[in-house]
């Protein structure tokens, strides 16, 4: 057996005891990735073996959440891909904001970037109390540093620059107050924003949504997967509503691309028709 | 898989320079050439919208496409990392893209696309350093090396960019430093072996 084929065994062995003992599934994640951040893990936890790591893991739950933060992957920024954000801006609000309730779901928020540009985008729409955003992940880390909303200020220079390429109305400065050398969101983005955990792996629909967004979460997926959630987003949307997923992903392949048609396609935003 | 049952892709990976070296490789490369070319190019996160990818189709004979997630990978196509995208090769021979941290100071960066491929196609991957000013490839050509494929570093006297194939060649023992015009000669005599072999394997050589 050759050494990537062993490293293969181990990682097959490393999942089934993490989704035995804790139930989190990794089997359908796209593995040249996964391996990396594994990789990664042993590094940081001076392991040289995969395997090793398994005895710790499995009576160590401080240790499992260490690897399930480094499983997943939290880089964002806020307004990531301005352009996306321009065409929220400019195709799904004007056809939402006169809805009476405004429901949305960030699928894989990570650490809570594009959340809060989410609700500055809102905001600068004039939709202020009628909104409710469902913000999920399945890493409680970043969830809660995505609840408390502060960042580092030497992310604040990219912030602004993608805040004015997104046709930001104001200042991005006004959404934040800096602290020493960090930017602390202001309180009144959070109200409307619940943060909770939701594994797109095993749970399912939770409510009926207006807009699901969804970006850099299922590049990480295989088919099998990737499949599951776009009939998981497909049974939550309302007729109407908009889904947006990453610019390097795709609805085209999956059985559920009838129901939807398309709305911007470099921005990969889709409305539900059926 | 040994190296003589014949090589399976291409990777190659290119920095400041790339515009030039590029075409320089790929437009003598006839357009049956039997195996897959998977590039990353080192660009600025915005520089998208495909110029790249026409700017290659123009100049070569093979196909050039932007390479996207879950994608086969098939002979004789060449497939560019996008924009600001980790691109790398799964264990079914899938591309597979990634938004994780730089690595190198880059993204996409080549260690990510050359670990992975050597990963995914063992002995049977041909890696393919060019010009260069950092030391991105250095990692994912000794990974190569170590398991058993070819190496090919431009000639680093020859390189706009001297820095990145010298530290492929510092970082392990490259089978072959050329110059940027020798390669694409290498590359058709490597898989000319291929061809030769498998003809022999089944027994109908004449």
């Amino acid at each position: 057996m050759k050494r990537t084929d062993i490293e293969n065994l181990e990682t097959k062995l490393l999942l089934d005891a993490i989704y035995k003992r804790y139930g989190y599934d990794f089997s359908h994640y796209a593995t040249a990735s996964l391996k990396r951040r594994i990789e990664h893990f042993l590094n940081e936890s001076n392991h040289d073996k995969i395997t090793e790591t398994i005895p710790r893991l499995l009576y160590d739950e401080v240790f499992f959440e260490e690897l399930i933060q480094t499983l997943s992957i939290t880089v964002t920024e806020m307004f990531r891909d301005p352009f996306v954000y321009r065409a929220i801006r400019g195709k799904i609000i004007p056809t939402l904001k006169d809805l009476p309730f405004l429901k949305i779901w960030h699928a894989g928020c990570a650490t809570g970037e594009e959340v809060y540009s989410m609700a500055i985008l809102l905001k600068e729409a004039g939709i202020f109390k009628n909104f409710h955003i469902y913000a999920t992940d399945f890493n409680n880390h970043a969830l809660e540093r995505a609840r408390e909303g502060i960042y580092p200020l030497k992310n604040a220079r990219i912030s602004t620059v993608n805040y004015q390429k997104s046709d930001g109305e104001t200042s991005f400065s006004d959404y934040y107050q800096s602290k020493y050398d960090s930017v602390i969101m202001n309180r009144d983005l959070k109200k409307n924003i619940t943060f909770a955990n939701h594994n797109l792996v095993t749970d399912s629909v939770f409510g009926e949504m207006n807009f699901i967004i969804c970006r850099n979460v299922m590049i990480y997926f295989d088919k099998i997967l990737q499949e599951r959630v776009f009939h998981l987003f497909n049974d939550s949307l309302s007729i109407g509503g908009f889904l947006c997923i990453g610019s390097k992903e795709s609805l085209q392949f999956s059985e559920v691309y009838d129901n939807f048609e398309e709305v911007a396609r470099k921005e990969r935003i889709y409305r539900k028709i059926r | 898989m040994s190296k003589k049952n014949g090589y399976k892709a291409v990777v190659v990976g290119v920095s400041a320079g790339g515009m030039d070296a590029l075409p320089r490789i790929l437009k003598p490369l006839p357009k049956n050439f039997p195996l897959p070319i998977i590039i990353v190019q080192h660009t600025h996160p915005s520089g998208d919208d495909g110029f790249f990818v026409r700017y290659l189709n123009q100049r070569c004979k093979l196909e050039v496409i932007e390479a996207t997630e879950n994608q086969p990978i098939e002979d004789g196509k060449v497939y560019l990392a996008p924009a600001d995208r980790h691109l790398l090769i799964e264990q079914d021979r899938l591309l597979a893209l990634s938004t994780a941290s730089k690595v190198n100071h880059s993204r996409p960066s080549i260690d990510v696309l050359f670990e992975s491929a050597a990963d995914a196609y063992d002995s049977g991957l041909i890696g393919i350093i060019l010009t260069g000013a950092t030391s991105d490839g250095a990692k994912g050509m000794k990974k190569i090396d170590d398991c058993g494929g070819i190496t090919i570093a431009q000639n680093p006297e020859t390189a706009k960019a001297p820095a990145m194939p010298k530290a492929a060649i510092e970082a392990c023992e490259i089978d072959y430093v050329l110059p940027l015009e020798n390669i694409p000669e290498e590359l058709l005599k490597l898989t000319r072996k291929v061809i030769f072999t498998s003809s022999l394997n089944q027994g109908d050589i004449s």
